[in-house]
């Protein structure tokens, strides 16, 4: 399992250096905050701890707070990312090359 | 059930990666973040199916509450607070992963009864994730300026304490990791990072921020990933490592584009380094001049260079310049914006801020490309930049911001500085192009100059 597991790390490891090769400089913080709109999925981590049955109150508050964390990120992630580029893309609309 | 949950996962994998390719380039870049949303989107529906799920009512308070504060927040950010806003939303991703290996540890009673492996994954994503939620609450502080840009540090007991908090923390993990239980432990090591978040972060002036954040948000994405190996859940390793991976080279590219090196901004104490005896540059004198004066010598120019910085982002000057630049064309008049790569205050931030205002994008001229224009231009306008202006990042070598490539806007024939006072920029350092012979200041709001402008052009 754990070595599967690291298996999967490595190569998407490789993934990531691979798609970030070549990025102009325009984009950077639009790309920056879409990788952080991704690492959001540790709302997946707070969703599985919770649903498989956490006990105790400071666990289960600890959860919903980590999983109100996690969706912050995701839907503000998101979000934001989209609100820079749609800036970029009322342009080239304009500005057909 | 598990063999669908796989699918939907992979399915995923594959949306996050073709919407990332797509982030890279201009044209897809908006489609792109939609399909790695869509990635996520079918990421959170495979986890509910997850057979045996329970506490529904807590779930959906936390999304509900998640949803509640990040879309308003999200939709409502000015352009201008973007680089605290993303860092603000790293943080919570950190924060969340923090939280998880708490509350993992709480409920496996010290990790008794798992692999060795998960122990070491869970308390490496409670350290990183600690450190990035706390080093990015105060990356948003400082860039909201709710505290102070300038570099705040121990001096000499820095690194010193740093390396303790280190040490205690790593300490008590291994404390764990050899069996013991006690929660205090884990308390310990969630606090340890927690100070040395706030110890690394503290220190690093203004104009090296971006290249924090984005280090927290790699940083951010292997404690997710660590979290995964944890869990055994392959969506997190996945994203995560995606995200540490694709984060360090950005962090790579754009701690190149300020020629800063990754371990020199770590270490800090960035900015204000060189002290300079205040008496002296008090008393250099400033040549200033009037908005009625800037409009005839642009006037009579051919070519015109706008230099655009943070202070025309914040005063919203931007649609002001826009309105100049028109008036300026028709009178035959070519103008072109010198883009420095961080200029305002993250990388592509102050396209993204001009392309806000209708500028046309091909007006938009790259560092590299407007260097070599300068000694033909007649007149610089330099509206509320500074630090990427400074000539001291190419003739002092005791400047902080030494080999920082700037824009050389001293080179034209003529410049014109907008900024409200003398004092100094966001890295907290002294501009020398202020007080060459060819420069004037004019004073006041990057945006009522502009508009006075705008008003006398008009006259004209």
């Amino acid at each position: 399992m754990l070595v599967e597991s690291l298996a999967v790390l490595v190569l998407a490891g490789f993934v990531g250096f691979a798609v970030i090769s070549k990025v102009p400089n325009t984009l950077h913080t639009p790309l920056m905050s879409g990788t952080n709109a991704i690492h959001g999925i540790v709302l997946l981590g707070g969703l599985i701890v919770l649903g498989l049955g956490a006990d105790g109150v400071l666990n289960k508050v600890l959860l919903v707070i980590a999983i109100a964390f996690g969706t912050i990120n995701i839907v503000g992630g998101f979000l934001v990312t989209d609100r820079m580029l749609s800036m970029f893309k009322g342009h080239k609309k304009k500005d057909p090359e | 059930m598990t063999n669908l949950i796989g699918v939907l996962y992979i399915i995923a994998f594959a949306l996050f990666i073709y919407g990332l390719m797509g982030l890279t380039g201009p044209r897809t870049a908006v489609r792109g973040n939609w399909i790695a949303a869509t990635g996520m989107g079918i990421a959170v529906v495979a986890t509910l199916l997850t057979p045996g799920m329970s506490n529904w009512v807590l779930i959906a308070l936390g999304i509900v509450l998640g949803a509640l504060v990040g879309v308003p927040a999200a939709r409502r950010v000015k352009m201008t607070a973007m680089p605290q806003m993303v860092a603000l939303f790293n943080g919570v991703g950190g924060g969340a992963v923090a939280l998880i290996a708490w509350v993992e540890f709480r409920t496996t009673g010290g990790y008794a009864a798992e692999p060795l492996y998960v122990a070491i994954a869970s308390l490496f994503a409670a350290l990183i994730g600690s450190i990035s939620f706390w080093g990015s609450l105060i990356a948003f502080g400082k860039l909201q300026e709710i505290l102070p840009g300038r570099p705040i540090t121990l001096r000499q007991l820095q690194q010193p304490a740093n390396i303790v908090l280190l040490l205690v923390a790593i300490a008590a993990a291994v404390a764990i990791i050899a069996g013991s239980d006690a929660e205090i432990l884990m308390i310990v090591v969630l606090l340890a990072a927690a100070v040395l978040g706030v110890m690394v972060v503290l220190p690093i002036g203004g104009a090296d921020m971006p290249v924090v954040i984005s280090l927290l948000n790699a940083c951010t994405g292997l404690s997710a990933a660590a979290m995964g190996l944890a869990l055994d859940n392959t969506a997190l390793i996945v994203a995560g490592m995606i995200v540490g991976a694709s984060g360090s080279i950005l962090t790579n590219l754009m701690a190149k584009a300020m020629n800063r090196s990754i371990p020199a901004i770590a270490a800090g104490g960035f900015g204000g380094t060189t002290a300079l005896p205040s008496g002296t540059k008090e008393a250099r004198p400033v040549r200033s001049t009037t908005a009625a004066d800037t409009a005839i010598q642009m006037a009579y120019a051919t070519n015109i260079v706008v230099v655009p910085g943070y202070g025309m982002a914040v005063a919203q000057a931007q649609h002001a310049v826009r309105e100049m630049a028109q008036l300026l064309e028709a009178k035959g008049i070519s103008v072109a914006y010198a883009i420095h790569p961080v200029a305002g205050r993250m990388p592509g931030h102050m396209n993204v801020l001009l392309a806000e205002a209708d500028v046309p994008y091909e007006q938009l001229k790259e560092m590299d490309e407007i260097n070599s224009e300068f000694p033909q231009t007649d007149v610089a306008l330099v509206i509320g930049a500074n630090d990427v202006t400074n000539p001291a990042a190419r003739t002092d070598p005791g400047s902080p911001i030494y080999g920082m490539p700037i824009l050389d806007v001293s080179a034209s024939r003529s410049v014109i500085v907008l900024k409200r006072s003398m004092s100094s920029g966001f890295a907290g350092i002294d501009n020398d192009l202020f007080y060459e012979p060819r420069t004037s200041m004019l004073f006041g709001d990057a945006k009522s100059s502009v508009g006075e402008i705008v008003e006398e052009l008009k006259n004209l």
